[in-house]
């Protein structure tokens, strides 16, 4: 035996359970306590780009939308750029690159608005095609699970893209990326999270 | 921009695994291909930023944020400590959000039918930024156990969600606090998904005299511990390069 290490151990994880709406999106829960609650603006009103909606489902091992459901999103800006000490640089006034996103109690839809984010350098100068972070918790789930959302009409760079790269079967690849379309005249990217059975979308350990 | 120094690899030994038959709900919803691990980026080691300007001063009191004609019925609680890093050192300056049932087990959520009343004077969320030493504390009421829907006989033992940040969004984590002594801790579903009993003690909180105030409020310590930090930068060459 030699000396201890002396490092703690992270704490473990529990599920979120079914009353996450209580703790982090108490309006849904159905109640008004907060002067206001965090991550409904994702982007705030100065953020450059191209102003974009997203919506989907989180569909569980039966095939059924689960609807209890809480996203979280974690993106750049268009520039590139993350809201944070070593985020690459300055983003836009009021612009935080994070929100919560919950589903529809009877559809088990979701949505959020944002801008579409740029390129970001990966490691070791590689570039990382346009992506969203999504980190998904909910009853059922006893550890989150971390996934990222790329762009269809980004072909280009996804074929460049590291991380995409890094998975093994390319017929996986495609559960990461997010379909294009227009309602209304507003862009508008549909991307289904399946968390298991046919086409389950690949998630990693971060 | 620096080159970024990544966290330490997660010890997934020490997490409950996503399929746990005896956790029903998790069967259809945990992933049954293994986690594609990823080197960090930019992407992991960045996350959103939070400050005061975010929480108003009573959202840390479940006492009063919610209350309307009094106080909320239960045992009155201090929930008290610090959100330190596997290195050791105080994450400062990070948000707390809690959330729990009232001191009957009753959640105010519209998708919650148990029996026991909803208590005007409870919301039960609150949130709070630690301090410059990773400090942060709550004042609540001690919630309830409740019943719920597994086995026709599960109980959940008294506890309070937790949600916290960190500084980047691998960090990221939600779990549960519970209570030193609790006899329904050993009999849940959801805390036995938890294989390592070592594990399991690291979310018992235990009850803090020291911070206790006579003749008032009770306390409980809990202290939280998010993923650390390499302190040396050096990046791998990437592979096939």
């Amino acid at each position: 035996m030699g000396q201890t290490l002396d490092y703690l151990k992270e704490t473990p994880s529990q599920t979120a359970g079914p009353y996450v709406h209580i703790g982090l999106a108490p309006g849904a829960a159905g109640f008004d306590i907060y002067d206001h609650e965090l991550g409904w603006d994702i982007v705030g009103p100065n953020a450059k780009g191209e102003r974009i909606r997203i919506e989907g489902r989180v569909i569980d091992g039966t095939g059924a939308p689960i609807k209890d459901v809480m996203l979280e999103a974690w993106q750049a800006n268009a520039a590139g750029i993350y809201a944070h000490p070593e985020g690459g640089g300055d983003v836009e006034d009021g612009f935080r690159g994070w929100g919560r996103v919950i589903t529809d109690f009877a559809s088990g839809e979701w949505a959020f608005d944002t801008v579409k984010p740029g390129p970001v350098t990966g490691r070791c100068g590689t570039v990382m095609a346009p992506h969203i972070n999504l980190w998904i918790v909910a009853r059922g789930i006893n550890i989150g699970l971390n996934t990222r959302m790329y762009f269809d009409d980004e072909a280009e760079a996804n074929a460049k893209d590291p991380v995409i790269n890094l998975i093994e079967w390319e017929n996986r690849r495609q559960t990461l990326i997010a379909t294009r379309g227009t309602r209304d005249g507003q862009v508008v990217y549909r991307f289904d999270i399946r968390i298991q059975g046919d086409n389950e979308t690949v998630f990693f350990d971060i | 921009m620096t080159k970024p120094a990544e966290y330490y690899q997660r010890d997934r030994n020490r997490h409950p695994p996503a399929f746990t038959p005896t956790y029903k709900t998790s069967v259809a919803r945990s992933p049954r291909y293994s986690l594609i691990s990823l080197e960090q980026s930019a992407s992991e080691i960045t996350g959103p930023v939070f400050g005061h300007n975010d929480i108003a001063a009573l959202d840390h009191d479940l006492i009063r944020n919610y209350a309307k004609d009094g106080d909320p019925v239960g045992e009155r609680i201090i929930v008290h400590g610090r959100v330190l890093d596997e290195n050791a050192r105080p994450v400062p300056n990070t948000l707390v959000e809690i959330w729990q049932a009232n001191a009957g087990g009753r959640y105010r959520h519209k998708k919650d039918t148990y029996l026991a009343p909803i208590d005007p004077n409870f919301g039960g969320c609150g949130r709070t930024l630690t301090d410059e030493n990773g400090y942060y504390f709550f004042r609540t009421v001690k919630p309830g156990a409740y019943p719920w829907r597994n086995m026709v006989n599960n109980w959940r033992p008294a506890h309070i969600h937790f949600s916290v940040f960190g500084a980047s969004f691998c960090q990221r984590l939600i779990t549960q606090l519970y209570f030193e002594g609790d006899p329904l801790i050993p009999l849940c579903p959801i805390v036995q998904t938890i294989p390592d009993p070592d594990a399991i003690d690291q979310l018992t909180a235990r009850l803090d005299m020291n911070a206790t105030i006579p003749l008032d409020t009770i306390a409980y310590k809990f202290d939280i511990v998010l993923r650390g930090r390499r302190s040396t930068l050096f990046e791998n060459r990437l592979e096939g390069n």
